[in-house]
């Protein structure tokens, strides 16, 4: 019998070994990918041990996260508290035990944990493990400007949209603000209150972060990347003269002007863009077709995810969209190109997208990578990573961006922008209404940058269920948060 | 072999398990002193004092058997102990009078056995009786207990029983006495001589599956081929009843809804992470948590914030995971190398047992020991579909932990008589 006893005895062995495996993968090999998932309840509640980092705006005071330590069973826990409440809910978002984490706080886990694998930090919190004392994160500094964002939240107001700013000359984000906002502290407690945010449109959906993930028609705001990709293609020229009628012609049926009862006759392309005229985009659509646009919205960013630092299920791609899903079109037989050209098509856009349009306007046609991370910082006050300024591409030539740079002038200074002027400071804007039919529910927007000549600012401001333009609606928003960007950096 | 005695060697081992349990203690003590009193140092002497006990018990009966089975049952209960007392010290205080009381029972098996064990070979239809009375009892109306979807209990009072745990032993003992005598004639395959086995094998199938016991099916499955493999040496008995086995769980699988749960939660737990897999993903979540070094022990993760539980049952079916979570892998594999060596020195035994009813006894025994730990241990970690049975010797239970102390005086017997000097 010994030898069916041997056999069963290595059998027995081999089971227990495959135990060794198994527990070797689920340790060693699926331990990382286990411990990011959202599901995971208890990385959720053992990171609670862990002070985490501190979240600060770009003055390096203004907290926007930080810590209560409270006893519990014997244990410190680390609680978050965002002390400025909805001032950057949806760009730090929430780290909670029963609703788990969103914004930066998801995404910067690893930072704010101390769990980056930079060789120091590993060393560090192993340390803390070793030693018996808690585990410190990182501090994260934003390049948020706290009072632009509190003045571009008050000018939003109840109103459903989002601001959006950047430093174009450097890609930092200055404002990210989506209203209704909500406050963080209740996540965790009274969910249900942030459910039952009220604001001026049918969804508030609080939660939604409307500046990266909200889905907006940009109306004539567009018409910015169809005349770049105009001027781009050698075709026409800022002088370049053409007559409307007031509306275009397209499938045999007419597209009308915003205002359809005085057609501007012969004008130039610099003033169909001050004047918003329709006729005269829609017909370089039609000339150009789609590839060219298309090609000119990639150059911008669209069609790919916007590069910002939050989760990338928080970040929504621009472009034009079918059955819920990006699409880009081969030829004219799959989308309109003339009404693709100013802006009324299927276009859905972020105003994080539309900001970084005025922003590679700004900067002579060079986009620069947006970031909202300036830096992190280890306890021990040392930076641990600091995100340089880098370009994503050239848009279009330096003198292209000079030429739509003059025409945005003209909106703002006697154009359908007027209502973003503010004394002493150029300002070059371009307005956008996309109608529904019905009113009050336009969208609404209005993107610019300031200073002309050393720009130091492109926003972006979009609203919904608007009954009156861009120009009306939007512009004034942009000129308030303007205000509070340009005092504050050029004293 | 150096010149210390086996029942030397087996002290000065003990003595080892006793300074870990001591350190097991303190630490938890150090990690969670704020909601556990120092008076849990007293439990590791209190501990060692027991199996002091155990020891003199084995040095009376069972002079000559293997020293290293009594301390690696020291060390599994130790480790149970202590990881029960982290998670509930009013579990480990019952936990800890059941190792009282398994010791107690272990040394009984000794006394009344240690003459001679083979004596209850004569009894053997009557044992195999007893074992299958013992697993209809919880099928019963009146003394029958469901608990967690599986009728496995036995209530009187307000004491709880699971009879299965101790109808494992008596079938393996009625198997290897069956088995020795009917050896050859099953060897040549005909197939009347399967009757009676095949009878009282459906018998206890049926039981199980009205139970909804499925772990212990497997387990009393895989005995029975085990033993019937060692006592005809035919791999062709196993290939069939491996067959038998996957035709039946097929039909149970058709018949059973909570069986059908288990395997698609073992194929794909993701999708039902929030509701029937909520267990098993979270232990997984626990284990993973647990990388290489552990939390530590006292330090891990296992409730939420304001004290619910995170993993439920984690005291008996999943005992593993809450210790991978807080040895890490270092600790756990540590731990199933123990169970490998005891798994190893079992079958030393069979080994050297000169008859064939001692060699099918303890193959039985310690085969019951290793699967039992595979079905548990690999339901948790996903190898297999989850099925609730305990961790031999650490999990969480009273008559997991009594029957136990039976097998393992049994295994002592059996080394005993197999190492005594003849004359």
């Amino acid at each position: 019998m010994n030898g069916a006893i041997s056999r069963l005895a290595v059998f027995a062995l081999v089971l227990i070994g495959a135990l060794i495996v198994a527990t070797t993968y689920w340790q060693a090999w699926a331990a990382p990918g286990l411990n990011d998932r959202q599901e995971n309840a208890i990385e959720r509640v053992a990171q609670f041990t862990i002070e985490r980092g501190r979240i600060y705006a770009s003055d390096g005071r203004t907290l926007l996260a930080t810590n209560v330590p409270r006893r519990v069973g014997g244990k410190t826990l680390y609680f978050r508290r965002y002390p400025q409440r909805g001032l950057a809910a949806h760009v730090v978002g929430y780290s909670t035990q029963v609703r788990s984490r969103a914004g930066l706080e998801q995404s910067l886990n690893d930072f704010l944990t101390g769990s980056n694998a930079n060789l120091s930090t590993v060393v560090d919190t192993t340390l803390d493990k070793l030693k018996g004392t808690h585990v410190e994160g990182n501090d994260v500094i934003l390049t948020l400007d706290a009072r632009a964002q509190r003045a571009a939240l008050r000018a939003l107001g109840p109103r459903c949209g989002a601001v959006v700013a950047l430093d174009p000359t450097t890609g930092k984000l200055l404002v990210m603000a989506s209203s209704p906002t909500y406050d963080p502290n209740l996540i965790e407690g009274h969910y249900a209150q942030v459910n039952r945010i009220r604001a001026q449109c049918d969804r508030p959906a609080a939660l939604l972060n409307r500046a990266t993930a909200g889905a907006f028609v940009p109306g004539s705001t567009f018409k910015v990347v169809t005349l770049a990709a105009a001027l781009e293609s050698g075709r026409w020229n800022m002088s370049s003269t053409f007559s409307d009628p007031g509306y275009c012609e397209e499938y045999g049926k007419r597209v009308n002007n915003y205002d359809t009862t005085r057609p501007f006759g012969t004008v130039s392309l610099h003033q169909a863009l001050q004047y918003s005229i329709n006729s005269v985009f829609c017909n370089i659509g039609k000339t150009l077709g789609p590839g060219p646009i298309v090609s000119e919205m990639k150059d911008f960013g669209f069609y790919s995810q916007p590069p910002l630092e939050t989760p990338a299920n928080e970040r929504r791609i621009s472009g034009l969209y079918k059955r819920g899903k990006p699409f880009e079109p081969r030829d004219s037989s799959q989308v309109d190109p003339g009404r693709l050209a100013f802006g009324q098509s299927e276009l859905n856009v972020t105003p994080l997208q539309m900001a970084m349009v005025a922003a590679a306007v700004a900067n002579r046609g060079v986009l620069m990578r947006p970031h909202v991370v300036d830096r992190v910082v280890s306890p021990q006050r040392k930076v641990v990573t600091r995100t340089k300024a880098e370009a994503l591409g050239q848009v279009m030539s330096s003198r292209n961006a000079a030429e739509v740079t003059s025409a945005m002038q003209d909106v703002v200074r006697a154009g359908t922008g007027t209502a973003a002027q503010i004394p002493g400071v150029a300002i070059a804007g371009k307005t956008g209404t996309a109608e529904t039919g019905v009113h009050g529910r336009n969208m609404t927007a209005f993107l610019a940058f300031a200073p002309v000549g050393a720009p130091r600012v492109a926003i972006a401001v979009m609203l919904e269920n608007q009954s009156g333009t861009g120009g009306t609606t939007a512009a004034p928003i942009a000129r308030q948060v303007l205000q509070a960007l340009l005092a504050r950096r050029s004293n | 072999m150096s010149g210390l005695s086996a029942r030397n060697r087996e002290l000065l081992n003990l003595v080892v398990v006793g300074a870990l349990t001591g350190i097991g203690f303190a630490s938890v003590y150090i990690a969670r002193s704020e909601t556990v009193s120092p008076e849990s140092l007293t439990y590791a002497a209190f501990f060692v004092g027991v199996y002091l006990i155990a020891h003199v018990a084995a040095r009376l009966t069972v002079p000559h058997a293997d020293p290293y089975l009594l301390p690696l049952t020291g060390f599994l209960t130790a480790v149970g102990l202590t990881e029960i007392y982290r998670l509930n010290p009013d579990d480990a205080f019952r936990q800890g009078l059941w190792v009282v009381i398994g010791v107690a029972l272990f040394a009984a098996t000794l006394a009344v056995l240690y003459r001679d064990y083979r004596r209850l070979e004569s009894y053997k239809y009557v044992i195999g009786l007893g074992a299958l009375v013992l697993l209809v009892l919880p099928a019963l109306p009146v003394l029958g207990k469901t608990v967690n979807g599986a009728r496995l209990w036995v209530g009187v009072g307000p004491f709880q029983f699971q009879p299965g745990e101790f109808a494992k032993i008596l079938m393996i003992v009625f198997l290897a006495g069956y088995l020795r005598e009917k050896r050859e004639v099953l060897a040549q395959g005909r197939l009347k001589d399967f009757g009676p086995l095949l009878l009282i094998w459906g018998g206890a199938m049926a039981v199980l599956v009205q139970t909804n016991d499925l772990g212990s099916g497997l387990l009393y499955f895989g005995i029975f081929l085990a033993m019937l493999y060692v006592a005809t040496n035919r791999l062709v008995f196993v290939a069939g009843g491996m067959a038998l086995f996957l035709a039946g769980a097929a039909f149970v699988y058709q018949v059973v809804p909570r069986v059908q749960d288990r395997v698609t939660i073992w194929l794909d737990p993701w999708p039902h992470a929030d509701a029937e897999a909520y267990q098993l993903v979270q232990s997984l979540f626990a284990i993973a948590f647990g990388g290489f070094g552990g939390t530590g022990l006292g330090r891990g993760t296992f409730e939420t914030l304001g004290g619910t539980p995170l993993i439920p049952y984690l005291n008996t079916d999943f005992i593993y995971a809450a210790l991978a979570h807080e040895l890490g892998l270092v600790g756990i594999a540590a731990l199933l190398l123990c169970y490998m060596l005891f798994v190893a020195r079992g079958f030393r035994i069979a080994m050297l047992a000169q008859d064939g009813f001692s060699k099918l006894l303890a193959a039985g025994l310690t085969f019951a020991f290793a699967l039992q730990t595979f079905i548990i241990v690999g339901g948790v970690l996903r190898l297999i579909p989850l099925t609730g049975i305990t961790l031999p010797f650490v999990s969480y239970g009273g008559s997991s932990l009594l029957a136990n102390f039976v097998l393992l005086a049994g295994l002592l017997l059996v080394s005993n008589r197999a190492n005594a000097p003849r004359g």
